[in-house]
């Protein structure tokens, strides 16, 4: 009877401790600037914070990072948040047409490019685009809704209408696609991992590796997709002067030239 | 004056008292009934019959149903068959690390999915610890519908190991004693006895291991990927579509939806026919 009494209270003790401490991590997130970031910014953007948290030390701010078409659905489903940054233009406009963004407010702040990945040991022996059309290459790219999928499609189809590659070029490289990833950090790790032998990826996504974790092969710059970064503060956030605070961290030399140590192109204070 | 006081007291009726208790614990159980009722019937009332339809004539719907029914198929039967003698010894016989064998079986019943699939990654990946190996024999195990059913398993099995573990320590050994005697060999003692004995167990085993073959996500999406027809099971396919066409979503939540009902159906009107298990 005592060890049944004990045993009852260890266990409300540890749900407990567990409320307590999750009420304790969320204590920050009602004061707090919540951002909606493309997977690929997150470590710039945490940087982009900390210069902004030194600039501002009242300021807190929340990351959410993940693909942007799933950033877009949890905005349109009714999830809070204060800016909305997203890794390619469509996603930005479901916001904007869902009326979560002002059309005029959104800007771009930094460009990308995408570039093939392949693990350190390189298996497929992968040296050029062209031979992610060779058969039997264990080829991972982001589904197609997320914007690094559909980057690494405009340059497949961009490529297959070049003469060097030939029309064949696009179906061939799809047909040795064994994945389709919901987030391109996720295509870069199956590459990691080996699982895969290439991924297209951002270049940016590629300098996270550590050093002989993954290596980078460019891509033609006429095929390359320039990616386009946008950002805009949604119309129902609750910290509009913080919003537009950090934007300004964003866009300000010190910002910009942050972004471009973390490999992405600035496009100017 | 004292007396009528204590007498008073006393005097409650005992009945209406039971009543008033009794309806108490019926209106304490309302909140969690209407939670589980009201999510399910929002699904129902969102997909109308028609969108239904069509959305199931489509490939992608199509394809992440079929692959669905096969690989939890495959992970049902690979439960049961590699499943079954681990339940056997688990419930007849002691032995010194039986403790170990027992927590390790239940492991992947509270293991978070995505750290199974991690795990699986990590043993049977390109890279993996037997990864290698695989790759050496020409059985690559990555991205393919093999994957599916290596994660489906490894996440459901446990499911039935405990039940029929619990319908096998159910049978009486003496009876299984009896019919060796009376001269049945062991592989007749076994299904012509045993089983039937722990018919509960097994069936109600397997269902459980089938339910959550089909509903497993995390160790699929991180272990096997995603790809429509050969890795994209109905979860996936729900979880992505839910990105892209809510019409693809919801259709595939209500047929996966309509199949746990419909195992739930069948596994209680199948072990309600059932006579009760030997002796007992």
């Amino acid at each position: 009877m005592r060890a049944r009494w004990g045993g009852l209270c260890g266990l409300a003790g540890l749900l407990a401790s567990a409320w307590v401490a999750g009420c304790a991590a969320r204590m920050e997130d009602n004061e707090s600037l919540t951002i909606f970031a493309a997977a690929s910014l997150a470590e710039v953007f945490q940087a982009v914070g900390e210069a902004h948290r030194q600039a501002n030390p009242a300021a807190e701010i929340v990351f959410n990072f993940a693909a942007s078409d799933q950033l877009a659905q949890q905005l349109l489903a009714g999830s809070p948040a204060d800016l909305f940054a997203s890794a390619d233009q469509v996603q930005m406009q479901i916001a904007v047409d869902a009326g979560l963004v002002d059309v005029a407010l959104r800007r771009v702040f930094a460009r990308n490019r995408m570039v093939i990945v392949v693990p350190s040991d390189n298996p497929a022996a992968i040296a050029s685009l062209a031979d992610l059309a060779r058969p039997g290459v264990r080829l991972v790219l982001a589904a197609p809704e997320v914007p690094a999928g559909h980057y690494a499609r405009l340059i497949l189809a961009r490529a297959s209408a070049d003469a060097a590659y030939g029309p064949g070029f696009e179906p061939a490289v799809l047909a040795n696609v064994r994945s389709l990833e919901e987030n391109v950090r996720a295509v870069l790790a199956k590459v990691v991992l080996g699982e895969a032998d290439a991924g297209i990826v951002y270049l940016t996504d590629a300098l996270t590796t550590g050093r002989g974790e993954a290596f980078a092969i460019e891509i033609p710059s006429g095929l390359n997709a320039v990616t386009e970064y946008w950002i805009a503060p949604l119309s129902g956030g609750t910290h509009p002067e913080q919003a537009e605070e950090f934007l300004v961290t964003l866009l300000s030399a010190e910002g910009q030239s942050i972004l471009a140590r973390y490999g992405f192109e600035p496009v100017g204070p | 004056m004292a007396d009528w006081v204590v007498h008073g007291r006393r005097s409650r009726p005992a009945r209406a008292n039971g009543a008033g208790l009794r309806d108490l614990w019926r209106w304490a159980s309302l909140p969690f009934v209407v939670f589980l009722f009201l999510p399910l019937i929002a699904l129902l009332l969102r997909a109308t019959p028609e969108r239904l339809w069509e959305t199931l004539g489509t490939r992608p719907v199509q394809q992440a149903v079929g692959l669905s029914l096969r690989t939890a198929a495959a992970a049902t039967g690979l439960s049961i068959a590699l499943g079954t003698p681990v339940a056997y010894v688990l419930a007849r016989r002691r032995f010194r690390l039986k403790r170990l064998v027992e927590a390790l079986v239940d492991l992947p019943v509270v293991l978070p999915p995505a750290v199974a699939g991690l795990a699986l990654l990590m043993a049977f990946g390109r890279r993996g610890l037997l990864g290698g190996a695989l790759e050496a024999l020409g059985i690559p195990i990555g991205f393919s519908p093999t994957a599916v059913v290596l994660a489906q398993t490894f996440v459901a099995a446990p499911y039935y190991v405990r039940a029929a573990a619990i319908g096998f320590s159910q049978v009486q050994a003496e009876l299984e004693q009896a019919a060796s005697i009376d001269g049945a060999s062991g592989r007749q003692v076994f299904l012509k006895v045993t089983v039937p004995l722990a018919w509960h167990g097994l069936v109600s085993g397997a269902a459980l291991t089938w339910a959550r073959a089909l509903g497993e996500f995390g160790a699929t999406i991180i272990f096997a990927g995603n790809f429509p027809g050969r890795t994209q099971t109905m979860p996936l396919a729900i979880y992505l579509g839910f990105q892209i066409d809510l019409d693809v979503a919801l259709t595939l939540a209500v047929i996966l939806g309509g199949f746990s009902a419909l195992t739930l159906i069948l596994v209680r009107t199948l072990l309600q026919q059932e006579p009760p298990a030997g002796g007992s």
